[in-house]
């Protein structure tokens, strides 16, 4: 564990999820009690494939299941120790929660420059403040400025991703719950995108939750990780460790004990291990 | 110049107004659409709702009288006082707000996410209730509504254009105070939507419902708000088609006219139910002037349809509508 990361282990947990149950339509159970917590100023990652539970454990955080028919059945869910479960998505981003959804989500027909300022929605501090941040962003993510007139819908792929995250920082937030960032974009832009999250967490000290299915960029950046099968968290630790670890080195990162795969490996692969089965 | 052409301008000018009418009943059609998916069929019993409201609160009628009477046996139907047209419209306008109120916690909240056929079936359903209701309200009555708007030929237009082309046209001032209200209307529309916080909240929530939850904007508050803007442009057209026609039942049918328009000008677009209701106007009233003699009249009934078949046809997202983004 590095010291940074240790560093921030010690710090007071802002996010607390404990052992939550999430039902969708009633009877597709999703969830089987996930437990995790963020610590203020770090950048934890939710690892894990396709329906492990990610977007789901973000969303139960955010509020934003209910509009998808879902429900935490069981468990809590608290923020700087108080309970946050049944709250509206608008009163948590006033708590200084806020989620950047998977799939970008940007406003299509409204500019660049509109969707960042409808981030700035429940803020009651002032168009001054609000112009201030808007530069701020614009500071981040300097392509952003040079379309700030386009409308979202015809822009890139990687500049909608910023878009969605310049949105969020709008809200001045405390946490960020960042869902799936690296999705559909270029090797390239995945990194130029968790540079820009890990320099907002150092220079901005915003905490980030993110839920991540590349594995390998995430562990890189993030200082904590949960990993998720099923819904269930099966394994967790210091991002260095867990990417030190044989099993995640093999299911996650592709990499076997003798270093990289090679075709004679694969066809001979066995079933994949589960940790619970 | 030939009597032909100047009776054509004229009736041209006709439908421009007859226009404006129509495209006021769009604007609260397409205001709801855009901002929930919803198409609110409602829309019209809305205006005929919102005109009975008026003059029952304006001629200080009681409301539910004949219920109260029935019940109590008593024989009440006037609290014997008049209010300032002003004062009612106010009013008028309050009770819109409570309606789209009521709408969004008692209908729209429970059909989230339910498929837009429910919710259109739940605006017929509730078309129906309203109509009921305002009957029920302020009696069943035709009434007249007058809250001091101009009326009769306008002498000006009359007299300049006799002395131009010596044939005096005949203009509504009613038109024409229909048409400066509708423009005043529609530009303080579109500098709410664009320029205001919560106008680009309004739009934001037509784009994308979840990206708008999730930057903590309340759809319950942006959709009262929409049923509040679209009940307020009710009341104006019901003003307008009332203070024409008189407050009765055939006052909700305008809705039915305004499916052209909106087929024409785009169910997402304002600047579209403008001009939609233009052509729509001028075009009905040319037609039946210019061809209606030789196929037997009554064109007015249909042409505003056809047309907007023949549109459908051709640019199904009408003329205004919303361009799809697709990214390539």
């Amino acid at each position: 564990m590095t010291d940074v990361a240790k560093d921030i282990a010690s710090n007071e947990t802002l996010l607390e999820v404990n052992n939550i149950e999430v039902i969708y339509n009633h009877v597709i159970l999703v969830l089987k009690g996930v437990s995790l917590s963020v610590p203020k100023g770090g950048i934890t990652a939710l690892l894990g494939g396709n329906g492990a539970g990610k977007s789901t454990t973000l969303k139960a955080i955010s509020a934003l299941l209910h509009s998808e028919r879902g429900e935490v059945t069981k468990g809590t869910i608290t923020y700087r120790g108080e309970d946050i479960s049944g709250q509206s998505p608008a009163s948590l981003v006033r708590r200084g929660i806020i989620q950047v959804m998977e799939g970008r989500h940007v406003f299509e027909h409204l500019t660049v420059e509109e969707n960042l300022l409808t981030g700035a929605y429940t803020r009651r501090d002032g168009r001054g403040a609000i112009a201030a941040d808007l530069e701020m962003v614009y500071g981040y993510f300097p392509r952003l400025k040079e379309r700030r007139r386009s409308q979202a819908g015809y822009t890139s792929g990687g500049e909608q991703q910023m878009l969605a995250i310049g949105r969020a920082l709008m809200s001045r937030p405390e946490t960020i719950l960042l869902d799936e960032p690296s999705m559909g974009l270029a090797p390239q832009l995945v990194e130029e995108i968790f540079t820009i999250v890990r320099n907002l967490n150092e220079k901005e000290g915003a905490t980030f939750l993110l839920a991540e299915q590349n594995t390998n960029v995430a562990l890189r950046y993030a200082h904590y990780g949960y990993i998720l099968e099923n819904g269930r968290v099966v394994m967790d630790g210091p991002a260095d460790d867990l990417r030190e670890n044989p099993d995640v080195k093999e299911f996650y990162l592709g990499m076997s004990e003798e270093g990289r795969k090679s075709f004679r490996d694969v066809r001979s692969y066995r079933r994949r291990k589960r940790w619970l089965a | 110049m030939p009597e032909q052409f100047l009776w054509a301008m004229e009736v041209m000018l006709n439908g421009l107004m007859a226009g404006v009418l129509y495209a006021l009943v769009a604007l609260g059609f397409v205001l709801i659409f855009k901002a929930s998916g919803v198409f609110n069929y409602a829309q019209g019993v809305m205006a005929l709702f919102a005109a009975m409201t008026l003059v029952g609160l304006q001629k200080g009628q009681v409301p539910f009288a004949h219920l109260i009477n029935t019940i109590f046996g008593t024989d009440v139907h006037k609290f014997g006082w008049e209010l300032a047209p002003w004062l009612a419209i106010l009013l008028t306008a309050g009770v819109m707000v409570l309606f789209a109120w009521l709408v969004q916690r008692f209908i729209l909240q429970h059909l989230v996410n339910q498929p837009d056929i429910i919710l259109f079936m739940a605006t017929i359903g509730l078309a129906y209730f309203m109509e009921g209701f305002a009957d029920l309200m302020w009696g069943a009555d035709i009434k007249t509504l007058d809250i001091g708007l101009p009326q009769g030929v306008n002498a000006w237009i009359d007299e300049t254009t006799f002395n131009l082309f010596g044939y005096g046209f005949f203009i509504d001032n009613l038109d024409i105070a229909a048409t400066i209200v509708a423009a005043l209307l529609v530009v303080a529309l579109v500098l709410f939507s664009q320029y205001t916080k919560q106008g680009r909240a309004m739009r934001a929530v037509a784009d994308d419902h979840q990206a708008a939850l999730s930057v903590g904007i309340s759809l319950r508050f942006i959709w009262v708000m929409v049923w509040s803007v679209a009940g307020f442009v009710a009341l104006v057209a019901g003003i307008m088609w009332g203070a024409k026609s008189g407050v009765q039942f055939s006052l909700s049918l305008i809705a039915l006219k305004a499916l052209p328009v909106l087929m024409l000008g785009g169910f997402t677009s304002i600047p579209g139910a403008i001009v939609g209701g233009l052509i729509i106007g001028v075009g009905e009233k040319l037609f039946e002037f210019l061809v209606g003699p030789y196929i037997g009249g009554a064109t007015e009934n249909w042409f505003a349809y056809v047309l907007a078949l023949i549109f459908l046809v051709f640019r199904p997202q009408g003329l205004f509508g919303e361009k799809i983004i697709e990214r390539v």
